[in-house]
């Protein structure tokens, strides 16, 4: 296997609160090849987001980082231990430049009072030598690009003048403009209509063939995530519960929570089924349950042992794991059957 | 039709001036244009399009939220009946009680500073629909009990609740006063999927329970298949296709409808085919293209899909659409 381009190991991160100190991420370990689209899914209130922020230091002051935490990054000059840097000099270089992240919101995100391609430049400049003259020209051409027709005069537009749409690609071409090595992308296109979101998953796709860079994908929605991932990782409660190939993990899913997820979505095919909820709510993180986080929501929970230890990952298939003790029980099952 | 509208809607616009004049002329909003659509009595009826489709704007209207410039919108629940257009401020006193609104956010629809007992018990005070204090508390334990909700918790702040939870208490608010007629206004887009699905068999459930119509407006076209009986499709403010949801979703007509279907992404990771997926983007309803509304991002579209917009005809029972070659939709590979 080659050198992943990241790799996030025993990564846990714990804010500190009035109600005391909330675990948010608990010890997750994963890799982004160059190259490789992962997506990351789960629930509201899962970690995603806290992850992948992680991943640029980009959490608020309150943050701790646990010890053993690592998350390192291969570039051209080098392995980059993210956690370890400290001044704002050092973390732009991977800000922006080495890392970029496109965000839920468009609007959100881009200042209403400097127009789009001044926001454009400015970035450019800070992350590379070039000209003023040569940034707006690489702006304009990335806007270009991403499919926004007349870009020469919205370079000089503010992001209120864009539709919905256009902002996500106008944000998308910010982002790719600086070619990252890896892009983050939090929920891109959760606030887009379907036919929006349709044309941005195919820009999105075109990109990655272009640019060849990897992604970390963020979303709640596992359709996105099957039309644009080659690995999934699904989170609950800030625990990796199971990960494998886009395939695996969406048709012979493991893990009774990524089971759940896929039965409680709509389906057109199937009209007949009734939806089927995943029962209760996401715990909050204040009262994170004993042993495995998912048991108290879990349709196939064992009494005495899925509330008294946590579950180690079992390898199911190549690249193909789940932290879930009835998966541990079904795999030892297989093996351990008497002759 | 079968069973008996309980809302009808004729030709009802809603415009909005946009105060100035440009060339003399002034600029006028069409969020509805022109609108015919009945919804039957106990049905569970679906809304779908994309943002500025006008779809909110409709519900709003219907519950005389929204300032209707022309057409008719009638209201029979069999009980009373209302001309929603001309109502009275005494009729549309009891008309309150009669049509409710749960909306999209649980966060915002909330007052933090009430407690979950009063923002339920309010409707039922402002109305003056009970006489005393245990009446209404009585009403109060029985409408939380019927959207399970734990009752220890009616003394608690809405802080305390998850999104599922919360959006189960406006359910609770919307139905205290027994209404007949609810507009859901993308009741489960905030919600996560695993929550929403619960969400989607509470409403299933308290409809039947409490023969309630249901006007449930979406974006997502697999929560509406799932949940609605019949579907009506907004483009542009106008309405392109209506028809019972299964044939909706098995024998779409309307290209728009198609390209709404096309664009849901699908389940299986090998069918990452670039199906054609809609160019462009919605038009501003200020500027409403000339003839057929949808032409200018229509695959199929003719010279003449410019200039005459397309009648509103019966192609199958029940099956309605606005659009000149829906016949060939059907024969011509799927979009």
């Amino acid at each position: 296997m080659t050198q992943p381009l990241i790799s996030v190991e025993n990564l846990s991160i714990k804010f500190h609160t009035d109600e005391g100190l909330i675990t948010a991420v608990d010890k997750i370990s994963f890799d982004i090849a160059p190259g490789e689209v992962l997506g990351l899914v789960g629930e509201s209130g899962s970690g995603k987001s806290v992850t992948a922020k992680a991943l640029m230091q980009l959490n608020s002051s309150n943050t701790v980082y646990t010890d053993d935490s690592r998350i390192t990054l291969q570039t051209d000059d080098g392995t980059i231990d993210i956690l370890e840097l400290k001044k704002a000099k050092e973390l732009n270089l991977i800000r922006g430049g080495a890392i970029s992240m496109i965000f839920q919101e468009p609007m959100a995100s881009f200042a209403p009072a400097i127009t789009v391609g001044k926001q454009m430049v400015e970035q450019l400049m800070l992350h590379s030598s070039m000209t003023k003259k040569e940034a707006r020209e690489h702006a304009i051409d990335m806007l270009d690009r991403v499919g926004i027709s007349d870009a020469a005069r919205r370079f000089d537009q503010h992001a209120f003048e864009f539709s919905g749409g256009m902002r996500q690609r106008a944000m998308i071409a910010m982002a790719l403009s600086t070619k990252p090595k890896l892009l983050i992308a939090d929920e891109p296109t959760t606030a887009l209509d379907v036919t929006i979101q349709a044309q941005v998953i195919d820009l999105m796709k075109d990109l990655v063939e272009e640019f060849g860079m990897a992604i970390l994908f963020i979303t709640h929605d596992l359709g996105v995530i099957a039309q644009t991932a080659d690995r999934v990782a699904v989170m609950y409660l800030g625990e990796l519960v199971e990960t494998g190939s886009v395939r695996q993990v969406i048709r012979e899913p493991a893990h009774p929570y990524t089971q759940g997820l896929l039965n409680a979505l709509p389906k057109l095919e199937k009209l007949d089924e009734p939806l089927t909820p995943v029962p209760g709510d996401i715990p909050s993180p204040l009262e994170r349950p004993s042993g495995c986080v998912f048991h108290t929501r879990c349709s196939q929970f064992i009494e005495g042992t899925c509330d008294a230890s946590i579950p180690s990952v079992t390898a199911l298939a190549d690249g193909h794991a789940a932290a879930c003790f009835v998966v541990d029980q079904a795999v030892r099952g297989k093996t351990e059957v008497p002759a | 039709m079968s069973t008996p509208s309980h809302i009808s809607i004729r030709n009802l616009s809603v415009h909005y001036g946009l105060g100035h004049k440009v060339l003399g002329e002034r600029l006028v909003v069409k969020a509805i244009d022109d609108v015919s659509l009945d919804i039957p009595k106990g049905s569970f009826f679906g809304l779908v399009g994309e943002s500025g489709s006008g779809k909110t704007t409709l519900g709003r209207a219907i519950l005389k939220a929204a300032p209707i410039t022309s057409g008719h919108v009638r209201y029979n629940d069999g009980e009373a009946e209302f001309d929603i257009a001309n109502i009275g401020k005494a009729e549309l006193k009891d008309y309150r009680k009669r049509a409710q609104l749960i909306f999209q956010d649980p966060y915002a629809a909330l007052s933090p500073r009430m407690t979950v007992r009063d923002i339920i018990a309010e409707p039922l005070e402002v109305m003056g629909l009970t006489s005393s204090r245990d009446e209404t508390d009585e009403r109060v334990r029985e409408i939380a009990a019927k959207c399970r909700l734990n009752l220890e918790h009616l003394r608690r702040f809405p802080h305390a609740f998850s999104g599922g939870q919360r959006q189960r208490i406006s359910i609770a608010r919307a139905l205290v006063c027994q209404p007949k007629f609810i507009v859901a206004d993308e009741s489960v887009a905030a919600l996560d999927v695993s929550i929403q699905a619960d969400i989607l068999n509470l409403l299933r459930t308290l409809q039947e329970d409490m023969d309630i119509t249901f006007l449930f407006i979406s974006h997502d076209l697999s929560v509406v298949a799932h949940t609605c009986d019949q579907v009506a499709v907004m483009y542009l403010g106008s309405i392109v296709e209506t028809a019972p949801s299964r044939e909706l979703f098995s024998t779409p007509r309307h290209p728009y409808t198609k390209a709404l279907l096309s664009a849901i992404p699908s389940l299986d990771p090998d069918d990452r085919g670039r199906a054609q997926k809609l160019e462009g983007e919605i038009p501003s309803p200020a500027n409403v293209p000339s003839g057929c509304r949808f032409h200018t991002r229509c695959p199929i579209a003719k010279d003449n899909c410019r200039v005459d917009a397309p009648a509103w005809r019966e192609l199958a029972p029940e099956h309605m659409v606005a659009c000149h070659y829906a016949d060939e939709t059907v024969a011509a590979a799927p979009l």
